[in-house]
């Protein structure tokens, strides 16, 4: 059985990427959001293993959605990818719940690898 | 703003087209611009910056070039919905990567598009808009910087 996936991300063009690039690497994309709110309302009805999640987003930003998704399921695996490049972003993430984090802009095998290595735990 | 502060820019300009191409760009000799009359090409990504610096940040790109960036980073669709994206996209991680060098609270807006119309850009009447050319596959873009 694959993994599912939810990519949120206000970009179109990042979620595109990502979708591309995940799908290649026994992935299903269940679910693609563009901001936090939209994320919540999939989460319940998808269930997805693994969430990919942007940090700037208009109506609700990856770090309260992070919250939200955490006190739905504490399981699910969260991979922050965003270009937001100082450290105390990154550790505040990760503080809130998220395991790894990827920053833009990213390559394929970069996505990849972090994926990888957010499923080992 | 100061001279290391527009070499910040220089440099994740440059490290944003070589990781997502493989190509450097060519970057220009930056000058100062007058904020009534600051270049403006096809698409325009404006960020706002508030918190420990207020201003804008904007990048600003021919829809050719646009259309080249979606494809050599694999989108086939390169519609104008796409080209205004990328354009967004792009003032974005430059943007976002400069708290690396500005912290945390360089707070960044979210991107917001404006195609053509250079009225629709809210730049800081008072402070000085630095303006950093770039040439990327003989497409010409620019990269305007006005903090406070």
């Amino acid at each position: 059985m694959s993994t599912k996936l939810m990519i949120v991300d206000d970009s179109n063009i990042i979620r595109s990427k990502i979708s591309r690039t995940l799908s290649r690497h026994d992935l299903e994309v269940v679910a693609t959001a563009c901001n936090g709110e939209e994320a919540v309302s999939l989460f319940m009805s998808t269930r997805p293993d693994v969430v990919t999640m942007d940090l700037t987003m208009p109506m609700m930003d990856g770090l309260e959605c992070i919250r939200a998704l955490r006190r739905l399921n504490d399981k699910v695996r969260i991979l922050v990818v965003s270009a937001l490049a100082d450290k105390s972003t990154a550790i505040q993430a990760l503080m809130e719940g998220a395991q790894g984090f990827l920053c833009k802009p990213f390559t394929e095998d970069e996505l990849t690898d972090s994926i990888d290595e957010l499923l080992r735990g | 703003m100061d001279e290391h502060e527009l070499h910040v820019f220089i440099d994740i300009v440059s490290q944003y087209f070589s990781r997502q191409t493989g190509r450097e760009p060519e970057i220009g000799t930056p000058y100062l611009g007058e904020p009534a009359a600051l270049p403006v090409h096809d698409l325009t990504g404006v960020i706002g910056i508030s918190g420990v610096r207020k201003g804008c940040v904007y990048f600003t790109a021919p829809k050719d070039m646009l259309r080249n960036l979606l494809l050599q980073g694999g989108e086939m669709d390169v519609s104008d919905d796409n080209l205004s994206d990328m354009a967004g996209e792009i003032a974005n991680t430059i943007s976002g990567n400069a708290r690396k060098h500005f912290g945390g609270d360089f707070l960044i807006s979210v991107p917001v598009v404006v195609a053509g119309c250079p009225d629709s850009i809210q730049m800081p009447r008072t402070v000085k808009a630095y303006i950093l050319p770039l040439r990327w596959h003989k497409h010409e873009a620019v990269l305007v910087v006005s903090l406070q």
